[in-house]
């Protein structure tokens, strides 16, 4: 069975992705993100006796590099996406609360 | 008070590689030059793509066989999900239901004078990378904090035990074990200052009354940045849980966990402020990434590359070498350099039991005195092992011995410091032990008359009149034997 999606696990999962829905827009998305999960929940029709769960989708392992320094990127180029920067830092509204 | 302290700790290692764990910058300590060691996939910008390091993942997996923990034979990295501005993807890529590694001990030595050991077990080490680090404005005027991201992606091992340490003295044998075997197998440095090795402490206390055993809530410290902040944040923690369950009655399960900071300066924990929602990291496997699966010729491999650990050579110190656990302990915590230094000495001038008390006593003292490293210190094996090996060989004193370690150290020229060099002190003040008895004999015979006094006090039964006798003949024969001399003048007095 789909996990029905109410508005208040909406509304938990916005504040977890940082992102500010009007009431409106809570019930809009409830709706939408539930017609997704009942459609994904199709999937519970397959009978999966026995069979090991798939812990990724890649096929492939074992993929590595060696540990040699390449280039990193001039610190110009590094900040310079970034909202607000002092030209050597990254700046960012005062940290209040430690982790 | 009757109350046991409960304690497990996550620690967090800096591996020592030269690159990120997902990319190629470089992990070099570099506070001074912020945000230079970024790229596209260490900064979390769309499109990269991260790689596994080769030598992160054979340090954690060298790690984790010295803790005896099990290694998984399929392995894989997942999401972990949360905002803050050091963390520039949104989340960090860690380890959550399939660790590499799970299930092991270290044993610790609980009594250093019986070598008492107890074993810590270990729930699970995982790899994950390192934040960036955030500089707050401490005007209180509310300025903008300072991210600065070269430490974002830095290879980090974070090693869990089990609650099975039971005091602030228990808990920092552990980091110390963990430490000195960690710079043993060189896969840290453990720089506490540079945030080589960074600990949290769950504390609670179990309080005995009327045969009742009750457990106080929870508590995480964090922020412990020295061994000696762990112990004391302990001491202080277990303490303030006692008082507070005095007061509330509060017990384990009726509060949620709490996360404290140690505050250095106060030598108090304070309360973090809880955040409003409790932690979702809503974990996932991280799709860019794949798996790793572990064959048993890999794990072979580690296992024949491996040093040997440092509580294995403490007993075969104490074997080899005839040496009391305390002995062995204080050569083996000075780490595998120091170690090494010994077992050089040692097998330069035969005599392992000598090797290790004058490394631990005058190279040590000198060390401290002069502030010098081993690795910097100006007698290396080679020479220090020869002088030994002269003592042993009676052709010089042990007193003897130690002026030529002093002469060489107050080289002015340290380069001239060479097994020659002994030769030519030895040469040059007389120092080699007169074997010819003759000689000594015309010296001793010479001291007795001129001190007629002292001879006729030695022989009105004032035994201590020998000493000076001793000690003038001594100061004439320089490299004399001071036995060989008393027996020598106790036997001319007899006449």
């Amino acid at each position: 069975m789909a996990e029905t999606l109410d508005i208040e696990k909406v509304r938990k999962v916005a504040v977890l992705a940082r992102l500010k829905l009007s009431d409106a827009e809570i019930g809009d998305y409830a709706t939408k993100l539930g017609n997704i999960l009942k459609y994904v929940d199709t999937l519970n029709e397959v009978d999966t006796e026995g069979v090991v769960p798939m812990v990724h989708a890649v096929e492939l392992s074992n993929v590595f590099r060696a540990d040699e320094v390449q280039p990193s990127l001039p610190r110009a180029a590094a900040l310079q996406n970034a909202p607000k920067t002092d030209g050597t830092f990254f700046l960012v509204p005062q940290i209040l609360e430690d982790k | 008070m009757d109350y046991t302290t409960i304690i497990g700790l996550e620690v967090h290692v800096q591996l020592q590689t030269n690159t990120k764990i997902f990319c190629g910058c470089s992990t070099k300590f570099n506070p001074d030059n912020p945000n230079v060691q970024t790229c596209p996939v260490c900064l979390g910008l769309p499109g990269s793509l991260p790689v596994m390091n080769r030598t992160a993942f054979d340090l954690a997996v060298k790690t984790a066989i010295a803790i005896n923990c099990q290694i998984a034979r399929f392995t894989k990295w997942d999401r972990k999900q949360y905002y803050y501005p050091d963390l520039p993807k949104g989340y960090q890529i860690s380890q959550y239901d399939l660790p590499f590694s799970h299930d092991g001990w270290l044993e610790i030595v609980i009594n250093k004078e019986t070598g008492e050991k107890k074993k810590i077990g270990i729930i699970r080490a995982h790899l994950e990378e390192d934040a960036g680090k955030n500089t707050h404005d401490e005007t209180g005027r509310g300025q903008d904090s300072q991210v600065d991201l070269n430490r974002a992606g830095t290879p980090l091992l974070e090693i869990v035990s089990h609650p099975d340490l039971r005091s602030a003295q228990e808990a920092k044998e552990y980091l110390e074990e963990l430490k000195l075997l960690l710079t043993y197998l060189e896969v840290s440095d453990c720089n506490m200052q540079e945030g080589s090795l960074r600990c949290d402490a769950n504390v609670n206390v179990h309080i005995h009354r009327d045969g009742q055993k009750i457990a106080t809530p929870l508590v995480e410290i964090k922020n412990l940045n020295s061994f000696r902040n762990v112990e004391l944040a302990i001491e202080f923690e277990a303490d303030r849980q006692y008082r507070q369950w005095q007061q509330d009655g509060k017990t384990f399960g009726q509060v949620n966990k709490e996360t404290r900071g140690y505050d250095a300066i106060r030598n108090i924990t304070v309360a973090q402020r809880s955040k409003e929602e409790a932690a979702d990291y809503r974990y996932f496997p991280d799709p860019d990434l794949v798996p790793v699966t572990v064959e048993e010729a890999y794990l072979q491999n580690v296992i024949d590359s491996m040093v040997e650990f440092p509580a294995a050579r403490r007993t075969r110190f104490i074997q080899q070498y005839q040496l009391s656990n305390y002995d062995a302990a204080v050569i083996i915590d000075q780490g595998v350099v120091f170690a090494n230094f010994v077992e050089h000495v040692a097998k330069i001038c035969g005599d392992g039991k000598q090797a290790c008390n004058w490394v631990t006593q005058d190279v040590l003292r000198e060390m401290n005195d002069r502030k010098l490293t081993i690795e910097g210190f100006p007698v290396q094996p080679p020479v220090l092992g020869e002088i030994l090996k002269r003592i042993n060989d009676k052709k010089i004193t042990i007193k003897s011995g130690r002026e030529i370690f002093l002469n060489l150290l107050n080289s002015e020229d340290l380069s001239t410091i060479s097994v020659a060099r002994i030769d030519q002190i030895i040469q040059e003040q007389g120092l080699s032990i007169v074997a010819d008895s003759g000689q000594l004999e015309a010296v001793i015979v010479a001291v007795l008359a001129k001190n007629a006094k002292a001879v006729a006090d030695f022989k009105g039964g004032k035994q201590s009149a020998v000493g000076s006798l001793i000690g003038q003949a001594m100061k004439e024969m320089k490299g004399a034997d001071p036995a060989t001399v008393r027996e020598l003048l106790l036997k001319k007095l007899a006449e």
